[in-house]
């Protein structure tokens, strides 16, 4: 086989790109899928990649799974290269999910809570039977879902006003002095980490390794037995106040799922046994993530005055660090890269050591 | 912060963009080759009180993420309008808070141990001195050596405090914490990064 | 990549600044830039962002050049010591693309060379930036993992970890192991990682008249070596440091003092070696240089 010359990479490229796009589109025979497509039917992927590309932009997302041929790490990997691009005005007020217009509410701590057991859309009570009628041509069109008989309540308190009567959930206050909350986007991580840097590192950390650690945590390798406070899902508004104007202006509505964990209580000399809490917040519907970003914030939380620190779960440097898919994907990936110079210098070396290995040995034996 | 008076406040760079990458690269080589002479944009008029080269330094490198001190001579007129004005920069009156700090004729006002010289865990969250000199000739002949420079580099320049080479030996001893200084005159800069020794010639 | 727009989104594909980051994020990095110099083998932490490029596969090294480049520069990309090993194709066609620069692959004419895994052969002179491309930047973190750590070794410069490690290679194998991202100290003071180049390469680095600048995006640091500065391979005593060698020249430019890339001809075992800078061999056999295999395939598709 002849050496074949490298000067072709260029071109090679051009074609690798052209082939990539063959292969997105697939057969002509079959319709191209639709961003608005993927918007409307693939929401949960589309809200995934919102997350964790840390970027609230429906047809975008749906844009970058299209692109991504379905594949999300890749999909969310575009959308955070696109908004490097963006430019960046300031932070919005803190989003008030008490005031959310909520779609899904449970709780399981307690049987009924004010407002009630709200189920909304969810797969939780549906049997994982293929429904076949879903493939059949024409498409599937659902039954419109009946109307309740009475409105939601107006007033849907959190789990963390429930127990604010009794004082037995942990308050969460904001750091007197920090003006800003700390920003992954622009700052690279440092530790200790504070708390805002750790719940946005979750926020935008890869749904299985979080899903993964979470459940290390309740096998065992951790000391966390959450219970699910509450989930909820809904819309809330996201109002920014610029300094010029001095007063909160409305930006946008934003969907998003929250969940509340609580933890095994503590208590010291200074305040009574209070339970503890994990918090997790995803755009969109992400439950399985939300309550997974919930479970791990508590466990790195309780690791902070922990002596041992022994699961990987409490593990405030390998959770945080490991827990971003963009990295980890491209680290993991550019394996890919040629790595032969370097290869070289380690078969120079083990060639020398072997044939060094092969001296002895012969020595060895015309010795004796 | 108060009301910027806009009235006469002089012009930032015609082609941001360029503009600064290109101070940006003289500074970058003046700072890994100290004792050379970095010749900045010259197209910046500045505010009363700012030498060229460090109006254009400023709006290279200054922006709403550095808190930048500003002397005597220079607090409250021209320039710090032209730099609150350009680049969105908070004003500190801490001297030890700041990312960046400008010193004009007033250089004994600006000594290097009033400023931000980083910790060991983090050297790099420290002052940059920007101090203005009546010339770059004439003055005490200083004798440069260490990373950037291949044996030695002497320079001369009139305006430093009198008591410049104690308090740069002071600020030389405490490394990898130290504060790093731009010396400039006119469109020219120099830069003497705290990685570097220097001693009076003759001494 | 670039985002298409759709009837339906009303997107519009995105004006890109000169060099593709905005320019809050090059100050960002040109001040980081400025205290890396002065604080040689220190690295610096800086808020590396998301490029189209994935982490890993050289967006440090691409942050670092966007901030630096400017339309008069010259740019070279290298990748294993080849400009047209298909990364270094990759990211020269970036640059092309978002900044109106002149690209080279003449080590002489280059302002700017990025590089993966190697310095080139030919000399530096006064003036050129090399920008390496580095996945792990400390150290250190082979031997351990944590930042807390590792960040107080080098704040009270205590690398025993260093030395022991390397000393347990000595006992293993009667010499050092490291053959590429081999340690050094820089100006006497920092321990630093100079990416993975051979080792070979190492020697280039120590009072160099360029300035070398080393971005890791994934890990968001950025660090320096200003020209002329002392750069010490770690060694002992009894245990010098020392380059490879290899017993044979390039095939194609008959080179006897460069790094040689191992090509593997058939499966009988058969090999040839040729440089791995591809600049360097191309010159060479311009000058008329020829190596024992110069009429092999390779050497007409070469320039």
């Amino acid at each position: 086989m002849a050496y074949v010359a490298v000067k072709g990479g260029e071109q090679a490229i051009t074609n690798a790109h052209a082939l990539l796009a063959e292969d997105r589109r697939g057969s002509r025979d079959v319709p191209e899928v639709g961003v608005d497509q993927i918007r409307a039917q693939l929401s949960l992927a589309v809200d995934r990649v919102m997350g964790e590309g840390s970027c609230y932009d429906r047809d975008l997302a749906a844009l970058a799974i299209k692109q991504s041929r379905g594949d999300l790490p890749e999909a969310i990997f575009l959308l955070r290269a696109y908004r490097t691009t963006l430019p960046r005005f300031g932070f919005s007020d803190p989003i008030a999910t008490e005031q959310m217009a909520v779609r899904r509410r449970v709780s399981a701590a307690f049987k009924d809570i004010p407002g009630g057991q709200v189920l909304g859309p969810t797969f939780d009570y549906t049997h994982r039977l293929l429904d076949f009628a879903l493939a059949a041509e024409g498409g599937h069109l659902p039954e419109p879902a009946a109307m309740a008989e009475a409105p939601l309540a107006d007033d849907l308190p959190t789990i963390a006003s429930v127990f604010s009567h009794e004082d037995l959930l942990e308050h969460e206050t904001p750091a007197l002095d920090a003006a800003e909350p700390y920003d992954l986007t622009r700052e690279p991580m440092q530790f200790p980490a504070t708390r805002d840097q750790r719940l946005q590192a979750l926020a935008r950390g890869d749904e299985g390794f979080l899903l993964s650690l979470a459940y290390s945590s309740q096998r065992g390798w951790g000391s966390t037995h959450p219970l699910c406070g509450e989930i909820r899902l809904g819309d809330v508004s996201v109002e920014f106040t610029p300094p010029e104007l001095g007063f909160p202006i409305e930006l946008a509505d934003l969907t998003v799922t929250e969940c509340t964990m609580l933890s095994e209580f503590e208590g010291s000399m200074e305040h009574p046994p209070q339970y503890a809490r994990g918090y997790g917040l995803t755009f969109g519907h992400c439950e399985r993530k939300a309550m997974s970003m919930a479970i791990v914030d508590r466990a790195l939380k309780a690791a902070e005055n922990a002596v041992d620190q022994v699961h990987p779960v409490q593990d405030e440097e390998f959770v945080l660090y490991h827990s971003d898919n963009v990295e980890a994907s491209g680290f993991v990936q550019h394996l890919k890269l040629p790595h032969y110079v370097d290869f070289q210098a380690s078969l120079q070396f083990v060639r020398k050591l072997r044939r060094e290995w092969a001296e002895a040995r012969s020595a060895k034996e015309a010795a004796e | 912060m108060s009301p910027l008076d806009l009235s006469a406040v002089k012009p930032g760079f015609a082609d941001p963009v360029h503009q600064s990458q290109a101070v940006f690269r003289q500074v970058m080589q003046a700072m890994s080759r100290p004792g050379t002479r970095a010749r900045l944009d010259l197209d910046v008029k500045p505010p009363e009180g700012l030498d060229a080269a460090a109006a254009a330094f400023a709006l290279t490198f200054l922006d709403i993420d550095t808190p930048v001190w500003l002397s005597p001579a220079l607090a409250g007129g021209e320039t710090e309008t032209f730099i609150r004005f350009h680049c969105g920069c908070p004003v500190t009156q801490s001297p030890a808070s700041a990312a960046f700090a400008f010193a004009g004729r007033d250089t004994a006002s600006a000594p290097l141990s009033a400023f931000n010289p980083g910790s060991e865990k983090y050297p790099d969250q420290s002052t940059t001195l920007v101090l203005a000199c009546s010339a770059f000739d004439g003055g005490p002949q200083l004798v440069l050596e260490g990373p950037g420079i291949k044996l030695v580099a002497v320079i001369s320049p009139v305006g430093l405090p009198a008591t410049f080479i104690e308090d740069w030996r002071q600020n030389q001893a405490r490394f990898q914490c130290g504060v790093d200084l731009v010396l400039t005159c006119g469109s020219e800069a120099i830069c003497l990064p705290r990685s570097i020794r220097i001693e009076l010639k003759g001494a | 990549m670039s985002v298409q727009p759709t009837a339906q989104a009303e997107l519009t594909a995105p004006l890109y600044n000169f060099a593709y980051l905005d320019e809050q994020t090059k100050r960002m990095i040109r001040r980081t830039i400025l205290k890396a110099i002065a604080i040689p083998g220190y690295q610096v932490p800086f808020g590396s962002r998301e490029m189209p490029v994935p982490y890993g596969w050289g967006t440090g090294g691409i942050q670092v050049t966007a901030s630096i480049i400017g339309r008069s520069d010259v740019f070279k990309c290298i990748d294993q010591g080849a400009d047209d090993t298909t990364n270094a194709v990759s990211i020269r066609r970036f640059f092309a693309k978002i900044a109106e620069v002149a690209v080279t692959e003449s080590t002489a004419e280059a302002t700017i060379i990025q590089t993966r895994h190697r310095i080139p052969e030919k000399d530096l002179q006064e003036g050129q930036v090399m920008v390496f491309q580095v996945p792990q930047p400390e150290p250190l973190r082979g031997l351990e993992p944590r930042e807390t750590e590792t960040r107080a070794m080098h704040a009270y410069e205590e690398y025993g970890l260093q030395y022991v490690s390397l000393y347990e290679s000595v006992s293993a194998y009667r010499r050092i192991a490291a053959t590429a991202s081999y340690p050094v100290i820089v100006d006497e003071r920092y321990l630093m990682s100079p990416s993975p180049i051979p080792k070979f390469d190492n020697p280039k680095l120590h009072m160099s008249p360029a300035l070398m600048l080393f971005g890791a995006g994934r890990e968001k640091r950025i660090y320096a070596v200003p020209p002329y500065t002392r750069v010490r391979s770690l060694d002992f005593e009894d245990y010098p440091f020392e380059t490879q060698r290899w017993d044979d020249v390039c095939a194609l430019c008959g080179a006897e003092e460069s790094y040689l890339d191992e090509v593997v001809l058939d499966d009988q075992g058969n090999r040839m070696f040729v440089c791995s800078d591809s600049n360097h061999c191309g010159e060479r056999r311009a000058e008329g240089h020829v190596g024992p295999m110069v009429d092999h395939a390779l050497a007409g598709a070469t320039s």
